[in-house]
């Protein structure tokens, strides 16, 4: 490994669509053990900056590295060690659960019996058990997050990357998708994108705040609601707000120069 | 190479997966015996061969083939699929030549429906099973050139229906290249290189030399030659649509 302990390391990231600056400056590293909320407003360069984490797409300049290797000049490594949950859970809708997953894992370079023994484990913590024979169209919202899940974790990659694992679920099924999320955690790195802030609290270790493609704030959900301002207890809120969201609108507002 | 076989096992079966499959195979039959019997009159020619039958496949194949090859691109995009492909630890051109090999084997099936006419006419007379074989050769390589011409559109959308559009008006320029049509718009300001360049490309010239019962190399090299050139492209397609 070239980059040492961290598992994931970004290096003055910035990907450009044309005039637009989608991503602008981003460096951060994240280490064995870390969970990492990524925060910001819808367009703010979350789901771009995982994609060029993720080698989908090509940084404008700067470089992105899954466990020591360059996403673009060495994607074949990098992929293998990166497990990876587009936005909206992407999969084949005519496929079946099992037959899809069981594409997922042998495309993942594993022999048919490792494949199997690890989807069965699978069906196990994700419990996909009722959907198992079920075409992808046919499946819930919440089913069809999980199935992306699964997808992400079958060849246990150490490097996670999960683009709002939580959004369309359901409180109960929010609530297990944290859980796996949080057992996950101890053996690898893991990037979650969401702007559901309690999720920060609930499952990251750290929290990164983008707005605008720049890195505003990355620190611990601690330090994270230490920007919130001062409340003025008399003052009773037309809008109840939580500490975390005015931390939230306190950084990223600030930015936009309002 | 159990990759690209993984590919082309899912792709092929997605065919199948949808009632697409059936329509299809059942459309490229009607029209291809309906050609044969309707337009080229095949009872009042009165002569045991498949020319009548081979005489509408660049058109046939220049409408139907885009309409398999459509959706090989283009739907990944719409889907959202294509980022799972991409961050799969497999090179692109896997992808790009097992696709491209599914719908060209679906293609092959498309013929070989037709194939109870080659039975006919042996009933009917002595025909020569040689050109209709090579024939039949020709028709599935052309059939290749217009699915890795579709192929190479389909990459740039995610719309089909552009995508289908987009390579009938390409399939057409090939199509057409051989007739003068075309080549008196370009010759007036050419050189006469350039026009021979464009008439060489024509898919009906090194398509009817086939049926002629001319089965030369050439013909071969230029098909052949064709695919790969568009696959390579589809595969730069992919890889600049990272970088925009």
């Amino acid at each position: 490994m070239a980059v040492g302990q961290a598992l994931v390391e970004t290096r003055a990231l910035i990907k450009s669509f044309g005039p637009v600056r989608a991503v602008d400056g981003v460096s951060f590293t994240v280490g064995r053990g870390e969970v990492v909320g990524f925060l910001g407003p819808n367009g703010a360069g979350k789901s771009t900056t995982m994609k060029m984490i993720a080698g989908f797409l090509e940084p404008t300049s700067g470089y992105a590295f899954v466990a020591g290797f360059d996403s673009q000049r060495d994607p074949i490594s990098a992929r293998n060690r990166l497990g990876y949950l587009p936005e909206g859970a992407p999969a084949y809708p005519d496929m079946t659960v099992a037959d899809f997953l069981a594409f997922v894992a042998s495309m993942r370079g594993l022999s048919a019996q490792e494949g199997q023994r690890r989807l069965a484990e699978l069906v196990e913590s994700i419990d996909l058990a009722e959907v198992w024979n079920r075409r992808i169209e046919a499946l819930s919202k919440g089913y069809k997050r999980r199935v992306g899940i699964a997808q992400a974790l079958v060849h246990d990659p150490d490097v996670l990357i999960l683009d709002e694992p939580t959004d369309g679920l359901d409180p109960n099924q929010k609530h297990e998708m944290r859980a796996l999320i949080r057992t996950l955690a101890p053996t690898k790195a893991i990037i979650v994108s969401t702007h559901i802030l309690e999720e920060v609290e609930a499952i990251c270790t750290r929290a990164i705040v983008i707005a605008r493609g720049k890195l505003l704030a990355d620190g611990t959900p601690a330090d994270f609601l230490a920007h919130a301002p001062h409340r003025d207890p008399s003052v009773t809120q037309l809008v109840k707000t939580t500490v975390l969201e005015d931390a939230f609108r306190h950084i990223t507002l600030e930015q936009a120069g309002a | 190479m159990r990759s690209l076989l993984l590919i082309f096992r899912r792709e092929f079966a997605a065919y199948f997966a949808t009632p697409l499959a059936a329509v299809f195979l059942a459309v490229f039959a009607a029209v291809a015996t309906g050609m044969t019997f309707f337009v080229s009159s095949f009872f009042e020619r009165a002569q045991a061969d498949l020319s009548s039958l081979f005489t509408w496949q660049p058109w046939l194949l220049l409408v139907l083939m885009p309409a398999v090859g459509m959706r090989l691109w283009a739907e990944e995009r719409r889907l959202g699929t294509i980022e799972l492909l991409m961050t799969l630890p497999v090179s692109p051109w896997k992808f790009v030549f097992a696709k491209w090999l599914a719908a060209f084997t679906f293609a092959g099936l498309a013929l070989v429906i037709t194939m109870p006419m080659w039975i006919t006419v042996n009933w009917l007379g002595s025909p020569d099973n040689g050109v209709i074989f090579a024939s039949y050769i020709g028709a599935w390589l052309m059939a290749g050139a217009f699915l890795a011409i579709a192929s190479c559109i389909s990459a740039l959308t995610k719309n089909q229906v552009l995508a289908f559009i987009g390579a009938v008006i390409a399939g057409f320029i090939f199509v057409m290249a051989g007739f003068d049509l075309v080549l008196a718009a370009v010759r007036p300001w050419a050189p006469d290189v350039i026009v021979q360049v464009i008439a060489s490309m024509s898919f009906i010239g090194h398509f009817q030399r086939i049926t002629d019962g001319v089965f030369e190399a050439s013909a071969l090299v230029f098909f052949i030659s064709l695919i790969a050139f568009a696959l390579w492209l589809n595969v730069q397609i992919l890889d600049a649509r990272k970088a925009a």
